[in-house]
């Protein structure tokens, strides 16, 4: 019997998802629960396993594809049943965690398509935790899709590829659509020059003067070895190389353009002296890594003494609400990481709860996961406060784009000794700044720098003798 | 060619029916010894007597009712509104009569009368001399509404419109009587009822307006084609019949369009030419129609300071305008 795999139902709010990498390819034995089929959701990138024992008939979805949820994807023959039967549906199961069944509903019912996602995985300032690996080693090539191997979707199907934006995110205008269609262009190839990246009538009129629609996309990876390729190829153009936008670039972008369209940022910053916690870890690094395991960065102390300063100001851990501002009562921390794929936000679920060790733990153990794209959605979900830590590519200050719809993110910046004065004397100190964007709708600038300065004081206080557990 | 202002186009285009045809005539307050407030019939009186210069008493909706008995009869009267804002005692003999009679008679009783408003705001007229009544006149089946914006158009208009079987509202903005100067031929020219006019071609935003605010897109045109901002300005001329089909040919052409009007914004000509483009252009629109307009206060303020934030100014335009180019 021949069984349709159906792209999985992953979450409330999540609508759709594209096709990674497929992990078999049509003729493969596939066992219940193997990987069959990587995806890709504005969540996060999950590996979906074949939910019966076969051999793969036929993918019915190609990579780089952005469908619906409960869209059919390929086709495995199951052994107990003999071919050319009529398919049946299976419906497969995902865990959220490792611990909890799916917290999907069962049912296909589409009311996900109704919803759009009120908490997209905000990325912050563009960087990385301290935690995440050195954004500065080379880029590893799209190891998951060999450019060449893949015909362009725009050969294969090109009238799939006009119906289907790049990502369901992409809105049309009715011009670009109807041009698109009588050229048949895969719109997704077409750099936009409009507002927030829109693709205007004149950005397609240019690309098919330029001829490109026509020809097939020119792939020339060793040219640019685009780091972030997912889908489409590249297309080299005179003086131009377009490198298409992989759908996690594309949900960056957009939570980036939602951020900053929608809420008034404003910006503060203070000086901290670190002195006393620059000593502290240096008093207990050796005997907890050797104890713990794992490194003890700064991290988990600022992330304690930021959830204690969110404690005392709950309009910093709130969000916008038009008639009403909702104060959350869990402290959820958002952990910007630089992931290979792009920047990803991991939360520390109740991150008050932990002690400084607690969070150590509890923040390796997200970035390692974030690295190795082992989040579940639950893990990048319901984020309260985003905290970035720029300083660990060598940023002094900035100005991060809040985690949309929070009321705040926090950076901390490079500690480096500076001459100070106490007291009428120098002193050498060691330094580092703290920045703030916050959502000017709800907090004016005596909140958000009494809770900056919270932030300050509760890290000045930290010394040796500070207790870590 | 001579440059003439608009209301020197004016006079002479009602000279010139008068003296073509003997059925012509005007009345309305102030319109013989006095030669019309802004001067529009001045020496008429003396040139084509009292009996076809009438100067009536401030009644409105004599005037009009006056006129429709005459054109019943196969005249052809020019009764004048003083201010559009006086318009609306007479509106019953407009709207309840003029505009149906052809219709409700099979065409049997025609009615050749043009009714000539200075209209529109920013001259500091206040609540009672600056009202845009356009709306009311445009939205009725059975009358034409004319609103030309240069002296050529208004003269070339006015002339069709006394010359037309159906009752014209023709509209002239009081600022671009003197305001508003062009050339003018000498010869005897008339111009198409219903037919909008491309005042600058353009290639990236079409922008349709008349009267006043034309003459102010024109100046945002000129002020984006600076910023490489290319415009097209659309003057529609004739309200009704709407030339869709010139709104269309450029909206295609371009992919955007804002329309201008000092008229509030609610239910007026911007809301019926954007509902044309949606619906007959729809697949060629690269943004969302722009309605830069009067807002919905119930007349013209007098402050100076209001007037300004009630009229659309070529800056309001041109910001418009580049927002709509660069979306």
């Amino acid at each position: 019997m021949s069984v349709t795999i159906e792209l999985p139902h992953v979450g409330e709010s999540v609508v759709e998802g594209t096709i990674g990498k497929w992990l078999k390819k049509p003729g493969d034995k596939v066992k219940r629960y193997e990987p069959l089929v990587e995806i890709i959701t504005d969540k996060v990138t999950m590996e979906v396993p074949s939910p019966v024992e076969g051999s793969l008939v036929k993918l019915l979805a190609e990579e780089g594809e952005t469908l619906p949820m409960g869209a059919p994807i390929a086709e495995v023959a199951t052994a107990d049943s003999p071919e050319g039967a009529e398919p049946e549906t299976a419906s497969v199961e995902i865990e959220t965690a490792e611990s909890a069944p799916a917290a999907a509903p069962e049912s296909p019912g589409t009311a996900g398509y109704l919803l759009r996602d009120v908490t997209p995985v905000g990325p912050t300032g563009g960087a990385a935790v301290e935690l995440a690996e050195p954004t500065g080693a080379p880029a590893k090539p799209p190891a998951r899709r060999a450019p060449a191997a893949a015909p362009a979707p725009v050969a294969t199907t090109p009238a799939a590829a006009v119906a289907q934006p790049p990502s369901g995110q992409t809105r049309l205008s009715p011009a670009v659509r109807r041009l698109a269609q009588e050229h048949s262009i895969d719109v997704s190839r077409i750099p936009g020059t409009g507002l927030g990246g829109r693709i205007t009538r004149d950005d397609v009129l240019k690309f098919i003067e330029s001829g490109a629609a026509q020809a097939p996309a020119v792939s020339s990876p060793a040219a640019t070895a685009p780091t972030r390729q997912l889908a489409g190829d590249t297309t080299a153009n005179g003086d131009e190389t377009h490198v298409p936008v992989s759908p996690i670039r594309r949900i960056i972008a957009d939570a980036m353009v939602r951020s900053v369209t929608e809420i008034p940022h404003a910006w503060t910053t203070v000086e901290v002296d670190v002195t006393g916690l620059v000593a502290l870890r240096a008093s207990i690094r050796t005997e907890y890594e050797q104890n713990q395991g794992g490194s003890l960065t700064y991290l988990p102390f600022v992330i304690k003494a930021v959830v204690e300063a969110l404690r005392e100001f709950p309009t910093m851990n709130a969000t916008w609400g038009g008639d009403k501002i909702t104060l959350k009562n869990r402290i959820n921390l958002g952990l910007a990481v630089a992931a290979p794929d792009g920047l990803i936000v991991p939360v520390l679920h109740n991150a008050d709860q932990f002690s400084i060790a607690g969070l150590a733990a509890g923040a390796i153990n997200l970035a390692e996961r974030a690295r190795t794209k082992k989040l579940t959605l639950d893990d990048v979900q319901g984020g309260t406060f985003t905290l970035n830590n720029t300083g660990a590519l060598g940023s002094y200050v900035s100005g991060p784009i809040i985690n949309y719809p929070q009321a705040g993110i926090l950076t901390t910046e490079t500690i480096q000794k500076r001459a100070v004065v106490i007291d009428d004397a120098i002193a050498i100190r060691s330094m580092m700044n703290l920045c703030l964007s916050f959502d000017h709708r709800i907090n004016d600038g005596a909140e958000a720098s009494g809770f900056i300065s919270a932030v300050k004081n509760k890290l000045q206080k930290m010394a040796p003798g500070t207790s870590i557990y | 060619m001579a440059v003439k202002s608009l209301i020197e186009a004016i006079r002479e285009a009602i000279t010139e029916e008068m003296v073509r045809d003997s059925k012509v005539f005007v009345m309305g307050e102030d319109v013989g010894i006095r030669g019309g407030v802004f001067l529009a019939t001045q020496g008429l009186s003396e040139q084509f007597g009292a009996d076809r210069i009438i100067d009536a008493p401030l009644a409105e909706a004599s005037i009009m009712g006056i006129a429709l008995g005459a054109a019943f009869r196969g005249m052809r009267p020019i009764p004048e509104v003083q201010f559009s804002d006086f318009v609306w005692p007479s509106v019953n003999q407009l709207i309840g009569e003029a505009a149906r009679t052809c219709y409700g008679t099979n065409g049997a009783l025609p009615v050749p009368m043009v009714i000539r408003m200075p209209y529109g705001g920013g001259i500091r007229g206040g609540l009672f001399h600056s009202q845009n009544v356009e709306t009311h006149f445009f939205h009725t089946p059975g009358l034409k509404v004319i609103a030309p914006g240069t002296p050529y158009d208004a003269k070339g208009l006015l002339k069709s419109a006394i010359r037309d079987n159906n009752p014209v509202v023709f509209l002239e903005h009081k600022k671009t009587y003197r305001l508003v100067r062009g050339e003018v031929p000498d010869e005897e020219y008339t111009l198409p009822i219903g037919k909008a006019d491309i005042k600058r071609v353009g290639s990236n935003v079409t922008v349709v307006s008349y009267g006043l605010t034309l003459h102010y897109c024109l100046e945002a045109a000129e002020d984006l084609a600076a910023q490489g901002v290319d415009v097209e300005v659309v003057d529609l001329r004739t309200l009704t019949p709407l030339d869709t089909e010139t709104i269309l040919d450029s909206v295609k052409k371009t992919g955007k369009l804002a329309i201008v009007h000092e008229d509030n914004i609610t239910g007026g000509v911007g809301a019926e030419v954007a509902a044309v483009a949606v619906e007959q252009a729809f697949e060629y629109l690269d943004a969302p129609v722009m309605r830069i307009c009067g807002p919905d206060v119930p007349t013209m303020p007098f402050a100076q300071t209001l007037e300004d934030a009630y009229m659309p100014s070529p800056e309001k335009i041109a910001d418009g305008l580049r927002k709509l180019a660069a979306y």
